[in-house]
């Protein structure tokens, strides 16, 4: 697609993008040379002694049992996730796409925990779940479920991934009843008439018909629990107990700033780039295929 | 509806206040404890029924923050956050809008290699590439400024896009009688293009306040002096002594503080927002 009318300058369109060049370059571009470089050696913390080791890095983060660890692990939170978070807004938007009045309070009652920082998110959930102070595992004690978060590391592995279902629910919610609100009233009037019931409406026709939506939030999810959440593992479980809520995007900021292991985190910073850009791909195959529609 | 089944719509309503409920959940309990005194909070269990400390709390955290945990004042940190969300929203607006005006109403040579220069910025999220990037706002003597709060987090693939999408839109015509009346680029810019741009501008608008105010990882890195923590930043800092040495009652003044300016933009512009949430997404 191209403008047909155009205007002549020889300097103005490189004034005009050259403040987003700048800045890509110096802030994207450059850092991300400088990761691609570094993750081919070997330095100490003070930056005395730098060594060449090729490919050394990856080769140990891939024999480490700890990063290995941590793949399984953001690989168990991003499914949780994801599973959770959409099963309840699909549940949710379903509900308030089939009400006659009243769709749009809940929608403005539901879309707020958006504007909901992550790392504030984690801290209104260990809050509730404070193993000391906590109001919930007061009520769980009550049914024989003894909480403490900071000893258990599947409690924690619990309280991150509902405090990141909990921030991700408008989003869900908002594009599943934005899907449901344009499949045709008379699909649904047909099979109604045909004496198909709710239930059975649904998993033939209403189901189907969103899978475009859902697959597009299944990306997305999966893009927001490895990236988006890590104020809410920092400011939750700051990866433990032990290692047993650290995720990769932690584990690099651990390694690089906690750590000072240079190589290594560069290491997991380009493991990363490659992820993204295995996903960004495939939403982006998904788009061009819904643009075809 | 289909079909008249009362016993199904009000299992509908009863689901959906459910929901709502369990997604209040935490911010009613974050409210009440708000306006408790920290002996009351520590009691187990906590009363579920609001307190009388609202005001005092509120304006204990307002005026000094955590004494214990020896925290800045939160207005200052209220204001922080103020500055960087709105410069980061705006930075990226003009600097998106400018770039796409030139990718669409010019042909130069190199200009679809910046197209993708700026597209390609979409799979290197801050999270990936931590250390080079602090490294190089540290060699740029910007640690601990609004500068370096800001800037890193202006460039915006998807602002860019959304705008060219738009753009592609607006009739040719338009162009066309500028360009007779002998109209310059800037002044058919911002006679026509800003004025046209206006909605699409309020729908990023809200997405990227709530964006600009809700960083997180970024400040935490590049801030180590009170006066410049953001106030997200700052409710971290206050609970990192654990849960005998954190106020609650002022950490949950703070938490109500910090999620109120996003969440009014969100309920205020809704329309806007929805509209941003789409469309950015395409």
């Amino acid at each position: 697609m191209e403008k047909r009318v155009v205007f002549r300058s020889r300097w103005l369109p490189y004034a005009l993008v050259a403040p987003q060049l700048a800045i890509t370059t110096a802030f994207f571009f450059w850092p991300a040379s400088q990761a691609l470089f570094q993750s081919l050696l070997l330095q100490d913390p003070f930056g005395t002694s730098v060594q060449f080791v090729g490919l050394e890095n990856f080769a140990h983060l891939f024999r480490d049992e700890g990063y290995l660890a941590s793949f399984r692990i953001t690989v168990v939170f991003s499914v949780l996730v994801a599973g959770i978070g959409l099963s309840f807004s699909l549940l949710l938007a379903v509900m308030a796409d089939h009400i006659v009045r009243g769709a749009l309070v809940f929608r403005t009652l539901l879309i707020w925990p958006y504007a909901v920082a992550p790392a504030i998110a984690g801290v209104l959930w260990i809050f509730l779940f404070s193993p000391a102070i906590g109001i919930l595992p007061y009520w769980l004690a009550k049914i024989g479920i003894h909480w403490n978060h900071l000893l258990d590391s599947r409690q924690a592995m619990t309280l991150v991934v509902i405090a990141a279902v909990w921030k991700q629910v408008s989003y869900n919610f908002l594009f599943f009843l934005a899907g449901l609100q344009s499949i045709p009233r008379s699909l649904i009037e047909a099979a109604a008439i045909d004496g198909a019931g709710p239930m059975r409406r649904f998993w033939t026709i209403v189901f189907p018909l969103l899978s475009p939506t859902t697959f597009f939030l299944l990306v997305v999810n999966i893009v927001y629990a490895f990236f988006d959440t890590f104020g809410i593992i920092d400011s939750a479980t700051q990866g433990g107990p032990g290692q047993s809520t650290t995720v990769l995007v932690y584990k690099v900021f651990q390694d690089g700033f906690k750590g000072l292991d240079l190589g290594s985190s560069a290491a997991q910073s380009v493991i990363l780039m490659a992820i993204v850009i295995g996903l960004t791909v495939v939403q982006f195959r998904y788009i061009e295929r819904k643009v075809q529609y | 509806m289909v079909e008249k089944r009362p016993a199904l719509s009000a299992a509908a309503y009863a689901i959906l206040a459910l929901g709502v409920a369990i997604v209040a959940l935490p911010v009613y309990v974050t409210f009440v404890a708000s306006t408790q005194t920290l002996d009351q909070i520590l009691e187990v269990p906590m009363s579920l029924v609001p307190g009388t400390e609202l005001l005092a709390n509120y304006t204990a955290a307002l005026t000094s923050g955590s004494e214990r945990a020896a925290s800045a004042p939160v207005g200052r940190m209220m204001v922080v956050s103020l500055v960087v969300a709105l410069t980061v929203s705006f930075g990226k607006i003009v600097i998106s809008l400018l770039s796409a005006f030139a990718i669409v109403y010019f042909r130069f040579p190199l200009r679809m290699f910046f197209f993708w220069m700026i597209f390609v910025t979409l799979m290197l999220p801050v999270e990936v590439r931590i250390l080079p990037t602090y490294e190089v706002i540290a060699d740029l003597h910007l640690l601990n400024t609004y500068a370096g709060l800001t800037v890193p987090l202006i460039a915006s693939a998807t602002a860019t896009f959304l705008f060219r999408q738009f753009f592609m839109t607006i009739p040719d015509e338009l162009a066309e009688a500028a360009r007779i009346d002998g109209a310059s680029p800037m002044r058919f810019f911002w006679d026509v293009v800003v004025p046209l741009s206006r909605t699409n501008m309020a729908a990023l608008f809200v997405i990227l306040f709530i964006y600009g105010w809700n960083q997180y990882l970024w400040p935490l890195l590049i801030t180590t002096e009170e006066s410049m923590y953001t106030v997200v930043i700052g409710i971290r800092r206050m609970i990192a002594g654990g849960d005998a040495a954190t106020e609650w009652n002022i950490v949950m003044a703070t938490a109500m503080l910090a999620m109120l300016p996003p969440a009014l933009v969100v309920l205020l512009m809704q329309r806007w927002f929805v509209k941003g949430l789409v469309e950015t997404e395409k």
